[in-house]
This record gives C-alpha cells, sequence and structure tokens, in this order.
C-alpha cells in the first residue's frame, strides 16, 4: 500500500494502538512551539464537546521542529489526561505525534496524514493549522459537522479577514480558480478545512505524491481535486483568522504554494470546463465574506518601486513568457508616475493566463515562470491597495467581484493561447 | 636511341596503366564506404533526432535557456542541432576511413591521429553544451532570486554567474580538447583571480559603506527592521 512507504514503523506502531476511528484531525507543524499548545487543546476541546460519541484521533505530523514543538503537543495530551477524563467525553481521545526529516515542505505532513486517515479508516478527516490561534472548540464543529450530517465530502474555511489580507488569494487563486473551474471556493489554500475518508483515499490514490508542486502547496490541489472529482463540496464561516507574521521575503513561497499548484494541476485536466458555462454556486454555512477594516501598514511607494525595477530587470524573461503585446503595455503601465499608475484587471488577467499557458508549454524551467509572477503581482497589490484605499467592505467585494467576472470574460484568450504560441 | 625512348615510353605508360588499374578499385571502394557512410550517418541522425525528441530534449534546453541562446544565434533547435552535428562527425569518419583506403602515404598518421582525438572533442563538446545550459539556468535564477529578494544590479549579479561559469567550462573544455592547456589554465587562474581581487578592492574600498550597512543588516538585531516591514499576508 502507498502509505506503507510514507508512515514510520513506530508511528504505524501508534495507529495500530489506536485503532480505527471516526475522526482523524491532522495537525502539520514545523517550528510552531508558540502557537501549537493552543491550537491542539481547543481541537480536543472541540472534539469533546461536539463529538464524544466519536471514536477520534489527533494527528501532529512535524516536519522536523527544532524548537520544542512535537513535546508541546503530547504535553497538551497528558496535561488533559491529568485533568481526568471530560465528564462529556464517552470514547478515549488519542493524540499521536509523528515527524518526518525527509522534507520541510507541507506536502509530506498532508500525506501522512491522509495515509494516517486511510489506515485508520477515519471516515472524517480535518486538518488544523498551527497558526490558527484564534481557533475556538466550535471551529471543530463547523468544519466536521457538514461532513459527518450533511455527506459533504470537503468542507473549505471562510474568514474573517482584513480588507488587505489574502491579496494573492483575492486578486489571482480565488477568481481564475472560480473562472476555470465554475465553482468559487474563497479559499482554494485553505488552512483549516475538513474532508470525508472516502475523499481521503480518493487522494491517497492518486500518483502526485512526489511532485514538486504537490510538495509546495498540496491543500490548494485537494480543492482543485475535489471539484474536478465531483466531490460534494461546501464552505464554513469559521471566524477571524489571525494574520500570521510574514515578511515580504516569503511572497515568492506563497506564489509556489498557491499559483505554483493551480498552474500545475490546470495541466492535469484542461480545459477544466466549458467556457460559456455558468459558475456554479457553493454552499456556504454562515457568513460568505467577512471584511474588517483596521489600518495595515504597508509601504506602496516600495511595492511600486520593485515592480518597476523587477519589470525592468526581467524584461529578457518575461519575453519568453509573456506575448509581445501584453509585455509592451507592461512596460507603457510601469513608465507612468506612481501616483497614476494603475494595473488594470484586463492586463492583469491576460498576464496571469499568459504565464498560465508559458508553465504549461514549459518555455522556461517552471519554478522560474513562478518567480517571475512576484514582481508583477507586486504591481497589482499597489493597484489593489490604492484602488480600495478607502473603499468600505462592500466596494472591496465589488472590485474582487469584477476581477472574477474578467477572469471568466478572458477565458477564450487562455484556452487559443494554451497550446498555440502567443 | 629512339627504340630506347619508346620503351621507356611503353613501360611508363603500362606503370600508368597498372597504377591506374590498382587505384580504381580502391577509388571505387572509397566511394563506396563515402555513399554507405552517407546513408549510415544519414540513419543516426534520424534515429538520434527521434530519441532527442522522444526525451523531449529541446524542452529540457529550454528550461535551462540553450534554446533561447540558439535562437539568438540563429540556429536550429537542440535536438537538430545535435544530430545534425552527429550526422557530419560520422559522415567524416566515413570520408577519412575512405581516404585510408586509398594507401596514400603519409595520409595513415593523420586519420589515426583523428581518431585518436575524437572522443576527446565530443567529451569536449558535452561539457560545453552542459557547461552553456547550466550558465543560462543559474544567471536566471540568480538573476530571479536578486530582483525578488531586492538587491542591486540584479543583471550584474547574473552576468557575473554567466561569465564564471561560462570561463569555467571553457577551460574544462579546453583542457579536455588538450587545445593550449597550460595557457587556459594560466589564463583562467589570472581572470579569476583578478576578478575576485578587483571585487574585494572595490567593496573593501570603494563600498565600505555598503559593506558596513550589509554586515550590520545581516549580524545586528536591527529593532527599526519590525517597522520597515509590511504587514501584508498574501494566503
Amino acid at each position: 500500500m502507498a502509505e506503507g512507504s510514507i508512515l514510520t514503523d513506530d508511528f504505524l506502531r501508534e495507529l495500530m494502538n489506536v485503532g480505527e476511528v471516526d475522526i482523524l484531525i491532522g495537525v502539520p507543524t514545523l517550528n510552531d512551539a508558540a502557537t501549537v499548545g493552543q491550537v491542539v487543546q481547543c481541537t480536543r476541546a472541540g472534539l469533546l464537546k461536539y463529538f464524544p460519541r466519536q471514536r477520534s484521533v489527533i494527528v501532529n505530523v512535524d516536519g522536523g521542529s527544532r524548537d520544542s514543538t512535537q513535546d508541546l503537543v503530547r504535553a497538551a495530551s497528558i496535561s488533559d489526561l491529568a485533568q481526568g477524563t471530560n465528564p462529556s467525553a464517552l470514547r478515549t481521545l488519542h493524540c499521536i505525534s509523528t515527524s518526518h526529516e525527509r522534507s520541510t515542505e507541507n506536502g509530506m505532513g498532508l500525506h501522512t496524514i491522509v495515509a494516517a486517515a486511510d489506515l485508520v479508516r477515519a471516515t472524517i478527516c480535518g486538518v488544523v493549522s498551527p497558526d490558527s490561534v484564534s481557533i475556538e472548540p466550535e471551529w471543530i464543529e463547523r468544519l466536521l459537522r457538514p461532513v459527518s450530517r450533511d455527506n459533504f465530502d470537503m468542507v473549505t474555511p471562510i474568514y474573517r479577514r482584513n480588507k488587505f489580507d489574502g491579496l494573492l488569494v483575492r486578486n489571482l487563486v480565488y477568481p481564475m480558480t472560480r473562472a476555470l473551474y465554475c465553482k468559487p471556493v474563497r479559499e482554494p489554500h485553505p488552512a483549516d478545512f475538513a474532508f470525508s475518508g472516502r475523499l481521503a483515499s480518493f487522494f491517497l490514490e492518486q500518483d502526485i505524491w512526489s511532485q514538486p508542486a504537490i510538495q509546495n502547496g498540496a491543500e490548494t490541489y485537494f480543492v482543485i481535486s475535489a471539484i474536478t472529482g465531483g466531490f460534494r463540496l461546501t464552505q464554513s464561516f469559521l471566524g477571524p483568522r489571525p494574520r500570521v507574521d510574514h515578511s515580504s521575503g516569503d511572497l515568492v513561497q506563497a506564489l509556489r504554494q498557491s499559483v505554483g499548484v493551480l498552474f500545475w494541476a490546470l495541466g492535469k485536466n484542461f480545459p477544466v470546463c466549458p467556457t460559456n458555462s455558468a459558475t456554479e454556486t457553493t454552499t456556504a454555512t454562515g457568513a460568505e465574506a467577512e471584511l474588517s477594516m483596521e489600518h495595515v501598514r504597508v509601504n506602496r511607494k516600495r511595492l511600486h518601486q520593485m515592480f518597476v525595477h523587477g519589470l525592468e530587470e526581467l524584461n529578457p524573461v518575461l519575453y519568453s513568457i509573456l506575448s509581445s503585446a501584453t509585455l509592451a503595455e507592461l512596460n507603457q503601465a510601469a513608465t507612468a508616475a506612481e501616483d497614476s499608475f494603475r494595473y488594470s484587471d484586463d492586463l492583469w488577467v491576460r498576464t496571469v493566463y499568459e504565464f498560465a499557458a508559458a508553465y504549461h508549454q514549459e518555455v522556461i524551467s517552471p519554478d522560474h515562470i513562478i518567480q517571475a509572477l512576484a514582481p508583477l503581482y507586486r504591481g497589482k497589490t499597489y493597484t489593489f491597495l490604492v484602488e480600495n484605499r478607502d473603499s468600505s467592505a462592500v466596494d472591496v467585494e465589488k472590485n474582487v467581484e469584477n476581477l472574477c467576472l474578467t477572469f471568466e470574460r478572458l477565458k477564450p484568450y487562455l484556452l487559443e493561447i494554451w497550446n498555440g504560441r502567443k | 636511341m629512339w627504340d630506347l625512348i619508346v620503351m621507356e615510353l611503353t613501360r611508363a605508360t603500362r606503370e600508368i596503366v597498372a597504377s591506374t588499374a590498382h587505384f580504381l578499385p580502391r577509388l571505387l571502394e572509397m566511394l563506396i564506404i563515402v555513399v554507405a557512410g552517407w546513408i549510415i550517418a544519414y540513419l543516426l541522425r534520424y534515429i538520434l533526432r527521434s530519441i532527442l525528441r522522444l526525451i523531449r530534449f529541446d524542452k529540457i534546453s529550454e528550461h535551462a535557456g540553450a534554446a533561447q541562446l540558439l535562437n539568438k544565434a540563429a540556429l536550429p533547435v537542440p535536438s537538430e542541432l545535435l544530430s545534425r552535428f552527429a550526422f557530419w562527425l560520422a559522415w567524416l569518419g566515413f570520408i577519412l576511413i575512405g581516404i585510408g583506403v586509398l594507401d596514400i602515404v603519409g595520409m595513415q598518421q593523420h586519420i589515426y591521429d583523428f581518431f585518436s582525438f575524437l572522443p576527446r572533442l565530443v567529451a569536449g563538446l558535452f561539457l560545453l553544451f552542459v557547461g552553456l545550459l547550466g550558465a543560462s539556468f543559474f544567471s536566471r535564477a540568480a538573476l530571479l532570486a536578486a530582483v525578488n529578494a531586492n538587491l542591486p544590479s540584479p543583471r550584474l549579479i547574473s552576468s557575473m554567474v554567466r561569465v564564471l561559469i561560462v570561463v569555467f567550462t571553457l577551460s574544462m573544455c579546453f583542457e579536455e580538447i588538450g587545445v593550449a592547456e597550460r595557457t587556459v589554465i594560466v589564463a583562467f587562474t589570472l581572470v579569476f583571480g583578478a576578478l575576485m581581487l578587483g571585487l574585494a578592492i572595490a567593496f573593501g574600498l570603494g563600498g565600505q559603506e555598503l559593506a558596513r550597512r550589509y554586515l550590520e543588516k545581516r549580524f545586528v538585531y536591527d529593532n527599526d527592521k519590525k517597522e520597515e516591514q509590511d504587514e501584508l499576508s498574501h494566503l
């Protein structure tokens, strides 16, 4: 079996001690000592409170932390035992931990979780991010209930986020996924999500796990795979998503995790849905989207400067990726003064589609294509920040919706350039 | 006297006829070898091109940037170029074998030298090809990394990476072929040494402030660092 190669002997032994379960919650970690204790405690509380009759296990898969992440997970488990069994719990709640040194990327962690779920025959599976410090026990109920009660195969989250948070998702991953797969999923790169045992087996059977794109961001592929596989998908509002302290240096990694996987997945099943087909609706429990308006510190001038500088320096590389018309338009736009610079939706969508086609045609190394997108994304981010500086939540949503419609309108352009050259 | 002249002329004519009779079959043999060599070389070219296309060699070369290099030099795609090279190499070999059959005095040694040089030439060209691919790939990787890290002069960094790899590749290639080994090694040592010394002097003297700022940024905790960072989260 596929999991035989990924699960260590010690971990297999622990899983066999646990036996068959109904619910498996995976917590992939890497140097998350500051937050993992709280996340595991809340997950346990949620399981004991809302699923007391189910046999459950929390599986921590650590990517080789150098802090005390694994100790904290085990301590969280022991502290609960020391306090005595929860009176409402009718079953033993297990908490086990394993680690792998083979990769620091999250793909290995998710592969282990899916393999473990398949082995213990869990019918309901969940993944909780160690960064989700605002987690409450109710999150577990909101994520798992649609699978256990309504027979959904996948539940993706909806968070309350700042209007300037998750800009890569809002400006590229969400609209492009929605346009190409005809399914609106607000968080196509989910941090916390749930899926059925049936879907876990489906993921495990696929020959994808050694792919570099999957090693970087398996979550996005899970969502796309659930859509293309015809599985039942829903969304659930969880609450506020904490802001993870990302420096701008993480942009390339974020692009690899989300856009890289999206582009790679397109190559596997293209065209994904007919050009003229309307976007379906995805059911959602709770609010469909919530934006908060707190001030966010951003150096817009630097963003613009990095866009102009990056475009100028990368012109020879972009020449092999973009059509000459698009590149000329970008170069023209970059000559505008900072105050009057705008990266239009139309130009942005054509840029993204040409990058996707270049990735498919492998005009240069796929990873170089993803890296070359970073300066252009900065230009789009600058425009988004300027256009939505004083916008209300409704206006921001309207702008995102307009971008989604542009992605849908220009879908024939992607079909046109997909196999042929620009 | 006249009889002697006639006898000598007759003997010379007989020798020419005998030599021609002796030479003609060899010429025919040479022509057969050359024609058969052309057919074999053509087949080799066809097979090699098919194999290279099967393993998507052009795509691999495109990834590394070789296709763009060849395109700039108005050369065909890498699979075509390599198969043409193999064709000419094989045919040239057969032509030389054919010339060897003619038994021309002094040619045998040259033909032997050519065939003993051939493996080194192929190895040298292979090294050159791989080196140029590597130079193109790593210089682009350096350019992208420098741009995304907002470093100054990314193209200069990229060019330096390319030049270093190309110089290193050329020195290896010449050493393999055996052309002016000592000159090339000395030239490489001088170029590399001068480059490093120049950079050290430029960085140490011309860029004192830059060096200090870089080292401070790298090794001393900057209290203002947090304030410089954007609060944007991309995902």
